[in-house]
């Protein structure tokens, strides 16, 4: 399958990466040669195989609702890379 | 308003579940508390941790499938809904995509024509709300709370089915009111845990295919819905009159200048590259749990309708005010439990009176004055007749203006005077000194009973029981 430059600058652009033009023209090749490795799995046949999202046949357990103690502020907003007193800050995203 | 275009509105509505704890963790789930006091590792998506899902969730979501007359389906899947904003902490929102819990379902809404009309409910699926971005124009920075992130919400999707902007409204206030009867949602509009996003499109009347929609988002009051459909429903006619091409985007809501406003176009519309979860196994509902949710659903708003009018005889109208919101039923129902009241006359004390009085003062039924046990008490006095409906109107203000005892007043009025013999006397000494009244109403003049009606009154200070006098002076001057 082949991916070509648009697509991963498209991909990119959904990712929030920055890529080079060296780097679109690398990932293009690498990209269709995974995509052309994985499909191979559609020369088996699958004719009346239920698609599967998982390979356990389980179902997803159930909690019941009780709340716990959150974390406090501080612990949440330790690992920010920018935070005050109250909040996480980011750039301006309006 | 009558146009060339025909008006095709969709909703989807994003419903907060009240329950104590987020979707897939423990951390609580509530409103109004200090920014980023309520998150936890699942919460802010943290690496290594797994959801788990809160089955009081599934729950509360599959009543309001049941509600609105969905399928539910046994087997239902999560999926991670990607785009990258700093309300979200994952990258992905956990939402439901081919595979949603609840499909195939309709409400009834009454049209301002007396005529029913049945909205399709497409969907309704489980998701996870996003943090708050609260945006500082002077620092060039946005500050991100995680408090809301996990609330467990449900989105449910109206079928293209309505035609105009006031059909979009009733079928906003019949899914709020059926989340309100369930208990399931706080339904606040303007705090955000009811919240409508509007698709309106226009086409020629009698074309077949849909014209390009617009999406609407940003509206936060059942009012700026039906201001916001109008503005769009207009500036679409006239694009489309003047030959233009409407462009399918989002807009959103100003409501200071009342308008919509471009958001976004479809070129950098979002690919949300919407995949099975895998942290999350596929969630399976048996046939058990689906009929104990069933068995659980309370009275819901349309039943308890018909049986106002069923059971109590009451008009079409009373019994939809009385049943529009849970609380105001509840209250109507207290009054009829409390002194076996008539349910007809507590139906009109309730929308007349106290309604009429707590409208005055801008208050909702939850801050009456008058509980539905003291009403029914003063109704009891009304229709064991020791008093008068003018005088229960007075009991009635001072119950509701003092916080009166509504048997204390009725004592110190003195009660209607029933007693035949006192009324007799005063009759008879009005009919001794108005000899002249007396020959005209005996020569035919009927009406002037109310001449001797009206002293009886007068001298009793209003308090004699109105329909005993009347048969006693019918008695005594025919005599």
């Amino acid at each position: 399958m082949k991916i070509d430059a648009d697509e991963v600058r498209r991909i990119a652009a959904l990712s929030r990466l920055a890529l080079t033009g060296a780097e679109v023209e690398r990932f293009a090749t690498q990209l269709s040669s995974i995509l052309d490795y994985v499909s191979k799995l559609n020369e088996l046949p699958t004719e009346g195989v239920e698609p599967t999202s998982h390979v356990m046949p389980l179902s997803t357990p159930l909690r019941d609702d009780v709340a716990a103690r959150p974390l406090t502020r501080e612990a949440a907003l330790a690992n920010g890379p920018s935070h005050d007193e109250f909040a996480f800050i980011v750039p301006r995203v309006i | 308003m009558k146009t060339a275009y025909e008006t095709i509105i969709g909703l989807e509505v994003h419903a907060q579940l009240k329950t104590q704890s987020k979707v897939f963790s423990m951390c609580p789930a509530k409103a109004n508390e200090l920014p980023n006091t309520l998150t936890d590792v699942v919460t802010l998506g943290l690496p290594g941790v797994l959801p788990v899902l809160n089955a009081q969730a599934v729950r509360f979501a599959v009543m309001m499938g049941l509600a609105t007359h969905c399928s539910i389906r046994k087997v239902s899947r999560f999926a991670r809904k990607h785009y990258f904003y700093p309300d979200l902490p994952k990258g992905y929102q956990i939402s439901q995509y081919d595979e949603p819990l609840c499909e195939h379902g309709w409400i009834d809404i009454d049209l301002e024509s007396g005529e029913t009309k049945r909205v399709g409910i497409t969907r309704i699926h489980m998701e996870e709300d996003a943090g708050k971005t609260i945006h500082d124009a002077d620092r060039n920075e946005s500050r991100v709370d995680f408090n809301r992130a996990g609330v467990p919400l449900i989105e449910i999707v109206s079928g293209p089915d309505m035609r105009s902007p006031d059909e979009a409204v009733a079928y906003l206030k019949v899914l709020h009111n059926i989340l309100r009867y369930l208990d399931i949602c706080d339904g606040n509009m303007e705090e955000g845990n009811f919240r409508c996003d509007a698709n309106i499109s226009l086409r020629l009347h009698g074309q077949e295919r849909f014209g390009t929609k617009v999406e609407i988002k940003n509206i936060n009051s059942f009012r700026y819905v039906h201001k916001a459909l109008v503005y769009e429903q207009q500036r679409q006619a006239q694009f489309l009159d003047d030959g233009k091409t409407i462009v399918q985007e989002t807009r959103l809501w100003n409501s200071e200048v009342n308008r919509t406003e471009s958001m976004r176009s479809k070129e950098d519309a979002h690919d949300y590259r919407y995949f099975p979860d895998p942290d999350l196994l596929p969630l399976v509902l048996t046939d058990e749990t689906l009929q104990a949710i069933a068995s659980e659903l309370p009275e819901l708003p349309d039943d308890k309708r018909r049986r106002f009018v069923r059971d109590f005889h009451l008009s079409e109208y009373d019994s939809a005010v009385l049943t529009s919101t849970p609380e105001l039923s509840r209250y109507y129902d207290a009054v009829l439990a409390s002194w076996g009241a008539d349910p007809k006359l507590a139906a009109n004390w309730v929308s007349t009176e106290l309604l009429g009085a707590l409208a005055k003062d801008g208050k909702p039924i939850e801050k009456t004055p008058v509980s539905p046990e003291n009403l029914a008490r003063i109704l009891h006095h009304l229709s064991s007749g020791s008093i008068s409906g003018k005088m229960a109107k007075e009991v009635f203000e001072k119950v509701y203006n003092e916080g009166a005892d509504p048997d204390s007043v009725v004592s110190t009025m003195g009660g209607q005077v029933s007693d035949p013999e006192a009324l007799l006397a005063i009759l008879r000494d009005i009919i001794a000194n108005n000899p002249a009244q007396v020959e005209k109403y005996r020569a035919g003049k009927t009406q002037l009973l109310g001449f001797f009606v009206g002293q009886v009154m007068q001298r009793t200070k209003g308090k004699a029981n109105p329909t005993l006098t009347n048969e006693l002076a019918i008695a005594e001057l025919n005599r």
